[in-house]
C-alpha cells in the first residue's frame, strides 16, 4: 500500500507570532516534493512542526499519514508511524556513541525481542557509511559532537538510511556543504528513492534539485503555498528569483522570522 | 536524638580503653588520645553554602562492630564479588563494617617491599611509615573538630605504600561491606607512593541495608612523593540516614601525578572535601567527580586544587544530577599561591536538575596570587535539553529512554575515567538505579 502524507490548512505560531498560516500540501510514497522560498518564509517550521518541535504550536489544521493525525502524536510515535526529519541543526549529545544510539533508534522501531541482530547492524551500518563516504570511526564517536557542518549533514542522512522510514522531511540538509559532500549526500537520498519512500525536501537553494529531482516544487511565502509547479519551476527560480513570483501574485516585500 | 555539637562531649576515658583492649597498638592510642586532647577547642569545618550545625555527627550506637571474615575469594558475599573482577584481581583488601576481613597481595609486590596492611598492623609493623606520614602532610588531627575525631573513633582503614621506582601493574582495591545498621565508619585510608613509583588504587564503599543512622567519618591521604603517579577510583555508595563527612586530600611533590575518578553516590547527607595540594613544581591533578542525588538528600561536594608548585596543572571536573528533592552545593577551588608561577587551573562544574524541587548550586572560585598563571572555569546548572530530547525521540526512542541517554552521556566523562572495568560498571548500574528508579 503507497502511504500518503497530507498537509492540511496548517497554521504554525512560534512564541504567540503565526508563522504559517494554512499550508496544504499532498505526498505520496514514491514521489520528491521540494519545498523552496525566500529566508524566513516558513520552510523550516514546516518541517519542525511536523515532527512535533517543543517550540512550535500548531494552532490549527491537522497532519495526517494514512488518515492519522500525527499532531496528536508524541515525537517518537510519529517516527514510529514513519516520519523521518533530517535536521538542519542536529543536537549534539556527548557520552552517547553514534551506533549505540543508532542500535537504541532502530531498536525502538521494533517489538521487542526482535532486536537487530548485532551483525546485522553493524553490515548495514559499515555499508551505509562506505555509501557516505564517513569515516568508520565516526560510528564510536559522540553523538554529533566535534562533527563539521558536513559531518553532521552525513550523519543525519546515515540516520535517514538506516531507518528507512516511509516519508524523510529533509529541513536544508544542503546548507553549508561544499560540491562534493552535496553529491555524496545526494547520492544517499536518491538510493531510498522508490516506491516505499517519499521525500519533502526543504532548500533554499536550486542546486540540490541539481542532484536530486524532484517531482514537485512547491513555493512558500509568507506563510503559505504560494505556487506548486515541476521541476521547471525550480529552474526557473534558479534563473530569475523569487521577484517575478511576487510581482505576478501581488506580495509586498517578506519579513524575515527565522 | 540528636546531640547538638556544642553539647557534645568525647569519652576520652571509653575511648582509650577500647583503643588499648582492642590492641591497636601505641601509634594508634597516641593518635586517639592527641586528638581527645585537642577535640574540644577545635571549631566544626565550615563547607561554604551549606549549614551543617544541626546535622547529627556524633551519634554512634556502637563504636567498634565486629563482622565475620572470609577465608577465601570464592567466599565472599556476591555484593562484594559484584565489584570486583575475580579472574584477574591481584590485590584486595576487603573490610567488612569495621573488621578487616580478607586480604590478597599478590607475592610479586610483596617481594618488591609494597606494603598493603590494615592501618593498625601497618602503624605496629611499618610504624616509622606510618608515623611520618599519617595526619601530618595531608590532614591534620587539629585541622577541625571532625577530623579530631575521625582520629579519636578511628576503626577502620588500610595503608599502602610503594617503595621507589615500583610501579605496581595492576589496580589495588579496597571494598568495605556495610551490612549492619548499627556500624559506623572511621576508616583511614593511608597511601604513599614514594619517588618515581606508580600505583592505581580503587575503593568502594557499598551498602546492603537500608538506612542507617550512623557516622561515615572517612578520610583518605593519598601522597605521590617525587615523579610518582597515582591514579585513585572510588565509587561510594552507602545507605540513605548516615550523616557524613568524606575527606580525600592528595599531596603532590614535584613531577608528582594525582589523579582522581570519584563517583560519589551515598544516599545519605555527607560532607565531601576533595582537596589536592600540588606542593612540587610541575605537579599534576586531575579530579573527576560524578554524582547523583535523589530523595531528600543534602550533600556539598567541595573539590579544591591549590598549586605551590611552578608549572603545575589542575584540573577539575564535576557533573552532576539532581532528582527529587535532593540539595547539593558544588563548591570548585582553584588556588594559586604566590610563586606557582606557570601554573594552570581549570575547573568545569555542570549540574542536571530533573525536576523541580531539586537544587544544585554550582560556584566556582579561583583564588590567584601569582600573575604568571592561566586559569578558567565553567560552570553550568540547568535541566535536560529538550532540544536535545526532541532530537534523540525524532528517531523514535522514547522520552525515558532519552532521558536516560542523555544522562549517562551527561556522567559518561568520569566513568570512562574508573580504572577498573568492575567498578566502572558498578558506577553504570548504580546510575542507572539512582536516576531511573522512582
Amino acid at each position: 500500500m503507497t502511504s500518503v502524507l497530507e498537509i492540511k490548512d496548517l497554521h504554525v505560531e512560534i512564541d504567540g507570532k503565526p508563522i504559517l498560516k494554512g499550508i496544504d500540501l499532498t505526498l505520496k510514497q514514491g514521489e520528491i516534493h521540494a519545498v523552496m522560498g525566500p529566508n524566513g518564509t516558513g520552510k523550516s517550521t514546516l518541517a519542525q512542526a511536523i515532527m512535533g518541535h517543543p517550540r512550535y504550536d500548531v494552532t490549527q489544521g491537522e497532519v495526517l499519514l494514512d488518515g492519522e493525525n500525527v499532531l496528536e502524536m508524541e515525537v517518537d510515535e510519529r517516527a514510529h508511524a514513519g516520519l523521518f526529519l533530517g535536521m538542519q541543526y542536529p543536537s549534539e549529545i556527548s557520552g552517547v556513541t553514534n551506533s549505540d544510539f543508532l542500535r537504541s533508534a532502530i531498536n525502538s522501531q521494533r517489538e521487542e525481542g526482535d532486536e537487530i541482530n548485532l551483525m546485522q547492524f553493524i553490515k548495514k551500518l559499515d555499508k551505509n557509511m562506505n555509501e557516505l563516504e564517513m569515516d568508520l570511526d565516526m560510528s564510536t564517536r559522540y553523538l554529533n559532537e566535534g562533527f563539521s557542518g558536513g559531518e553532521k549533514k552525513r550523519n543525519e542522512i546515515l540516520q535517514l538510511l538506516m531507518l528507512e522510514p516511509k516519508f524523510g522531511i529533509l529541513d536544508e540538509i544542503d546548507s553549508g556543504l561544499d560540491i562534493d559532500a552535496l553529491k555524496v549526500v545526494s547520492k544517499g537520498i536518491n538510493s531510498m528513492r522508490g516506491e516505499n519512500f517519499g521525500a519533502l525536501i526543504i532548500t533554499h537553494y536550486q542546486r540540490l534539485l541539481n542532484y536530486i529531482t524532484p517531482d514537485f516544487v512547491h513555493v512558500i511565502m509568507k506563510g503559505k503555498v504560494v505556487k506548486s509547479g515541476g521541476k521547471e519551476l525550480a529552474e526557473r527560480l534558479e534563473a530569475e528569483g523569487y521577484e517575478w513570483i511576487k510581482d505576478e501574485l501581488g506580495i509586498e516585500d517578506e519579513t524575515v522570522v527565522e | 536524638m540528636t546531640t547538638e555539637v556544642k553539647d557534645f562531649k568525647l569519652d576520652g576515658e571509653s575511648i582509650i580503653a577500647r583503643s588499648k583492649e582492642r590492641g591497636e597498638g601505641d601509634f594508634i592510642v597516641g593518635k586517639k588520645q592527641e586528638a581527645i586532647d585537642k577535640f574540644d577547642a577545635l571549631e566544626m569545618p565550615k563547607p561554604d553554602k551549606t549549614r551543617i550545625n544541626r546535622w547529627d555527627f556524633f551519634t554512634v550506637s556502637s563504636p567498634v562492630v565486629n563482622s565475620e571474615v572470609y577465608e577465601s575469594l570464592e567466599t565472599l558475599p556476591n555484593t562484594v564479588k559484584e565489584v570486583v573482577d575475580l579472574d584477574v584481581v591481584e590485590n584486595l583488601y576487603v573490610q567488612h563494617n569495621n573488621t578487616p576481613a580478607f586480604l590478597k597481595v599478590s607475592d610479586d609486590l610483596l617481594e618488591q617491599g609494597v606494603i598493603v596492611e590494615n592501618i593498625f598492623e601497618a602503624s605496629e609493623n611499618h610504624r616509622e611509615l606510618v608515623e611520618k606520614y599519617f595526619m601530618t602532610d595531608g590532614v591534620k588531627i587539629d585541622e577541625h573538630k571532625l577530623a579530631a575525631y575521625h582520629a579519636a573513633m578511628l576503626n577502620g582503614g588500610l595503608f599502602v605504600y610503594v617503595p621507589k621506582n615500583v610501579k605496581v601493574p595492576t589496580p589495588i582495591q579496597m571494598v568495605v561491606l556495610h551490612d549492619d545498621e548499627n556500624a559506623s565508619l572511621f576508616n583511614h585510608l593511608l597511601l604513599v607512593a614514594d619517588e618515581g613509583s606508580e600505583v592505581t588504587f580503587v575503593e568502594n564503599y557499598v551498602s546492603t541495608v537500608e538506612e542507617s543512622k550512623e557516622q561515615l567519618n572517612i578520610i583518605s591521604e593519598v601522597i605521590a612523593k617525587d615523579n610518582a603517579k597515582i591514579t585513585y577510583g572510588a565509587v561510594d555508595f552507602l545507605a540513605a540516614g548516615f550523616t557524613g563527612y568524606a575527606n580525600r586530600r592528595g599531596v603532590a611533590s614535584n613531577d608528582a601525578t594525582i589523579d582522581w575518578a570519584l563517583g560519589l553516590m551515598n544516599d545519605s547527607n555527607v560532607i565531601y572535601d576533595n582537596t589536592t595540594y600540588l606542593m612540587g613544581d610541575r605537579s599534576n591533578s586531575d579530579l573527576k567527580i560524578v554524582v547523583v542525588g535523589r530523595g531528600d538528600q543534602r550533600q556539598n561536594f567541595t573539590t579544591k586544587i591549590i598549586h605551590y608548585g611552578k608549572e603545575s596543572n589542575g584540573h577539575i571536573l564535576k557533573h552532576g544530577v539532581m532528582k527529587d528533592s535532593a540539595t547539593s552545593i558544588f563548591n570548585g577551588i582553584g588556588q594559586i599561591k604566590k610563586g606557582a608561577s606557570g601554573a594552570d587551573a581549570q575547573q568545569e562544574s555542570r549540574v542536571l536538575m530533573l525536576n523541580d524541587r531539586a537544587r544544585g548550586d554550582a560556584n566556582p572560585i579561583l583564588l590567584i596570587d601569582e600573575d604568571d598563571v592561566t586559569a578558567g572555569h565553567a560552570a553550568s546548572v540547568g535541566r535536560v535539553d529538550p532540544i536535545q530530547l526532541f532530537y534523540l525521540m525524532s528517531r523514535g526512542i522514547s522520552q525515558k529512554e532519552a532521558e536516560r541517554l542523555v544522562i549517562h552521556g551527561f556522567l559518561a566523562p568520569v566513568v570512562k575515567a574508573l580504572p577498573i572495568e568492575s567498578v566502572k560498571r558498578q558506577l553504570t548500574e548504580v546510575i542507572e538505579l539512582k536516576v531511573v528508579s522512582k
